[in-house]
C-alpha cells in the first residue's frame, strides 16, 4: 500500500486533547463573578424587593456558576476540542455506522427556504418541502424495493415500533391473532424490546456455526401464532444470511411477515434490495446509511417503507402528489396559489393507518439532508458507497487476521468481528482493553462485547469514508496495542494520553450520580 | 478458574449446593468473570415457584444484561438481599458472598441430574 501520513489516529486527535481533566463550570466559579455586567449610568436602580412580591421572591439565590464570559468560552472551547467526532477522525464503531457526513448536507438543510418554514403552514404554501418529502419517500422505496413509505418515525427504534405495530394492524384486519415474532440471538438488543412494547412474545431462533440463522431452528418455531421475524441482513456479525429466500418462504408460508431491521442497509445499498430478499416491513436509519447526524448532532430518523399489502396501514397524513384536477397544469412547487387552491402536493391519510407516530412531519431537517445525500450521489454513487464499505471491512479483516481472531473466518460484509478470546487468555487483555488503549493512539473504539454470541468481541465497521492510509494506521496501532499485551504490558490502565483516564465503568454503575452537586460537601455517613 | 468439588453445576454456569432440606443456588466463577463487573441484580420473589431452566432473575454487567436460569425446579424460600446494595460480590465471591437465591426443593434427587466440579471443569477448560 501507499505510504503517507494518515488523516486518522493520533494526528488527527491526540494533540487536541490536552494532558488535564476539564474542571466542571460550577469548579471554575468564584464568588460575584459575571458573564456581563451593565455599564454605570445615571438611572436610579431599583431594589429586586421594590419589583417583586415578597411570596414570589426567593429566599436565597440560585446556587449558579458564577464564570467570567471568558473562562465561560473557554471551558465550552477546550471542550469541544477534546470531543471525539466524526468530524476529528475514524470512528470503527461497529453497528453504528458512523460515517463521514459531508457538510453539502448541512449547507442544503440551512436554507432558508427549507429551515424557515413553520411545521403548521398550509399546503399551499410548502409545495417545496412537500415536494421534497415525495421525492425522498420514492427514492427510499425504490432503494429498498417497497411500494409505500413512512417518513414520520424519529429513530431507528421508533421505526421497529412503528414496523410492529403494522404488523399487528396487518394481521388483525385479516382477523388473526398471532402472538410471537421471532427474532435470531445474534440481534440488536432493540429487536426483542421494541416486539414487546408492541404487545408480541419473543421468541429466538439460535445461530448456526456460520454465523447466521439456523434454518432447521427457524422451521421449528414457525407456526401460526408467528406475526412475522425480524431480521437484520447482513446480520449483526456482519455476515450475509444467505438463506434469505428459503427463510422468507417458510416465514411467508405460515403467514407470518418479514420485518428488515435497516441497520445494517449500508453494505447493501444498491446491489440487493430487502424487497426483492421477500422482506414485507423495512426501517432505515437515515443517520447511518443516509449519512445524517447521530444524536447529539441533531436528531435522528427511522422511515419505514413496506410492501403493496401495508401501504394501507402506513402512519398518517402522508406527503402525497396528487393528480391535478380538472385536467389542469400542475402547479409549480414553491408557487404561491391562492388560498383554497389545493397545489400539486399535498397530505394524504392512508385508508386504515396505525395513526400518528410522531407530531408534525418527522424530523423533516434531517430528511433533507438524507435526499442531499442522495442526490449527490446518484444511483451509481449509492453503489459505490456500498462496495467500498464492504471493501475496507474486508481489508481489516485480512490485514488484521494475524493479529486478533476473526469470530467468523468468511467474508463479511460491511463490518468485521474479531475477538480478544485469545488474546485474554494469553495475556489478560481483553476486549475492553484494547478498545481504550486505541482512544490513546487517537481512534475511537470499535464496539466491543457486541454482539453477544462471540465472546470479547471487538466489532470493526470502517465504512466507505476512510481512508486506505488511516485504514492501514488503524491496523498499525492494533498491532502495538497487541504486542504490548503479548510484551507483558498491563493494558488495564489505557488510556493514558487523554484527559479523562480509565474511568470506574463498574462503580459508575453502581453508584449512579446523574447531578452536580453544587453544594459546599458536607460530611457523609 | 475456581471450581470447588462440594457442589453441583449447570450448564448454564449456576452452581447448587445442598443445605439440609434446602439448596442454595449462586453463579460460578467463570460466569462471573465472563459477565465482566456486575452492576445490579434482579433477584426473584420469595415464593416463586420455578421449574428447571426457567428464569429467576437477571444479573446486569458493564458488558450486557443475562438472564440467571433455574438449575432445578423449587421454591424460592430466600435471596441474598445483600447482593442489592452490594451486586460486586457476585465477582468478589460468586461461591460464599454472592449466592443467589435458595430453593425448596421438592425431589432432592434432581441435583444429581446436574455435573459434578470434574463434569464442569471440563465443560469450561475443554
Amino acid at each position: 500500500m501507499s505510504e503517507g501520513p494518515a488523516a486518522g489516529g493520533q494526528a488527527s486527535s491526540a494533540p487536541l486533547m490536552g494532558h488535564a481533566s476539564e474542571p466542571t463550570l460550577f469548579e471554575l466559579s468564584q464568588p460575584g463573578r459575571r458573564s456581563w455586567q451593565l455599564r454605570t449610568t445615571g438611572i436610579p436602580e431599583w431594589g429586586i424587593e421594590d419589583l417583586v412580591p415578597a411570596e414570589h421572591r426567593r429566599v436565597a439565590p440560585v446556587a449558579l456558576a458564577e464564570v467570567s464570559e471568558r473562562d465561560l468560552v473557554g471551558h465550552f472551547t477546550r471542550l469541544s476540542h477534546r470531543q471525539y467526532s466524526v468530524d476529528l477522525g475514524a470512528y470503527p464503531l461497529g453497528s453504528c455506522t458512523m460515517k463521514y457526513n459531508p457538510k453539502v448536507c448541512d449547507a442544503v438543510a440551512a436554507l432558508p427556504g427549507l429551515a424557515r418554514v413553520h411545521p403548521a403552514a398550509p399546503a399551499e404554501l410548502c409545495q417545496g418541502w412537500l415536494a421534497l418529502l415525495v421525492e425522498l419517500d420514492a427514492v427510499l422505496c425504490a432503494v429498498t424495493g417497497m411500494a409505500a413509505c413512512t417518513l414520520q418515525p424519529a429513530a431507528g427504534a421508533a421505526g421497529e415500533l412503528t414496523g410492529l405495530l403494522l404488523m399487528r394492524a396487518y394481521h388483525e384486519a385479516r382477523g388473526e391473532r398471532r402472538t410471537r415474532v421471532v427474532i435470531p440471538d445474534s440481534a440488536h438488543g432493540t429487536n426483542p424490546a421494541s416486539v414487546a412494547l408492541g404487545g408480541f412474545e419473543v421468541t429466538t431462533v439460535p445461530s448456526d456455526e456460520r454465523g447466521c440463522v439456523d434454518m432447521a431452528a427457524l422451521l421449528g418455531v414457525l407456526g401460526p401464532d408467528v406475526a412475522g421475524i425480524m431480521l437484520t441482513n447482513p446480520n449483526t456479525l456482519g455476515l450475509f444470511e444467505e438463506e434469505i429466500v428459503e427463510m422468507a418462504g417458510a416465514v411467508h408460508e405460515v403467514g407470518g411477515l418479514l420485518y428488515y431491521d435497516g441497520a445494517n442497509l449500508n453494505a447493501i445499498l444498491g446491489v440487493v434490495r430487502p424487497g426483492d430478499m421477500g422482506f414485507d416491513i423495512v426501517h432505515m436509519n437515515l443517520h447511518k446509511t443516509f449519512a445524517t447526524p447521530h444524536g447529539g448532532g441533531g436528531p435522528g430518523a427511522g422511515p419505514v417503507a413496506v410492501s403493496s399489502r401495508l401501504a394501507d396501514f402506513l402512519p398518517g397524513p402522508r406527503p402525497v402528489r396528487r393528480t391535478p384536477s380538472g385536467g389542469g397544469t400542475p402547479v409549480a412547487p414553491g408557487s404561491v396559489t391562492s388560498g383554497t387552491a389545493p397545489g400539486e402536493y399535498g397530505w394524504s391519510w392512508p385508508a386504515h393507518s396505525i395513526g400518528r407516530v410522531h407530531s408534525w412531519h418527522g424530523n423533516a431537517l434531517v430528511l433533507a439532508r438524507a435526499l442531499a445525500y442522495i442526490s449527490v450521489h446518484g444511483g451509481d454513487g449509492l453503489r459505490r458507497v456500498a462496495e467500498r464499505a464492504v471493501l475496507n471491512a474486508n481489508w481489516l479483516r485480512v490485514r488484521l487476521a494475524g493479529v486478533l481472531d476473526v469470530a467468523y473466518d468468511r467474508p463479511c460484509m460491511h463490518e468485521v468481528v474479531f475477538s480478544a478470546a485469545g488474546l485474554k487468555k494469553r495475556t489478560g487483555a481483553s476486549a475492553l482493553d484494547v478498545g481504550k488503549a486505541l482512544l490513546g493512539e487517537g481512534f475511537h473504539s470499535p464496539t466491543v462485547y457486541f454482539p453477544l454470541v462471540t465472546d470479547e468481541a471487538l466489532m470493526v465497521e470502517p465504512t466507505e469514508t476512510e481512508s486506505l492510509q488511516t485504514l492501514e494506521a488503524l491496523a498499525r496501532a492494533c498491532e502495538r496495542i497487541v504486542a504490548a499485551a503479548e510484551g507483558g504490558e498491563d493494558l488495564h490502565a489505557q488510556p493514558t494520553s487523554t484527559p479523562v483516564g480509565r474511568v470506574d465503568e463498574a462503580q459508575a454503575a453502581r453508584s449512579l450520580v446523574a447531578t452536580f452537586d453544587a453544594r459546599p460537601e458536607e460530611p457523609r455517613e | 478458574m475456581d471450581v470447588p468439588d462440594d457442589r453441583r453445576y449447570s450448564i448454564d454456569h449456576e452452581w447448587v449446593l445442598a443445605t439440609g432440606d434446602r439448596v442454595r443456588v449462586g453463579i460460578t466463577d467463570y460466569a462471573q468473570d465472563a459477565l465482566g463487573d456486575v452492576v445490579y441484580v434482579e433477584l426473584p420473589q420469595v415464593g416463586l415457584e420455578v421449574r428447571a431452566g426457567e428464569s429467576l432473575g437477571e444479573v446486569e454487567s458493564t458488558k450486557s444484561v443475562s438472564e440467571i436460569y433455574a438449575p432445578i425446579g423449587g421454591r424460592v424460600t430466600a435471596v441474598n438481599s445483600e447482593l442489592a446494595d452490594a451486586p460486586e460480590r457476585m465477582n468478589s465471591s460468586p461461591y460464599d458472598q454472592g449466592w443467589i437465591c435458595e430453593l425448596d426443593v421438592a425431589d432432592q434427587s434432581s441435583i444429581h441430574g446436574l455435573l459434578d466440579a470434574a463434569g464442569y471443569r471440563e465443560l469450561t477448560e475443554g
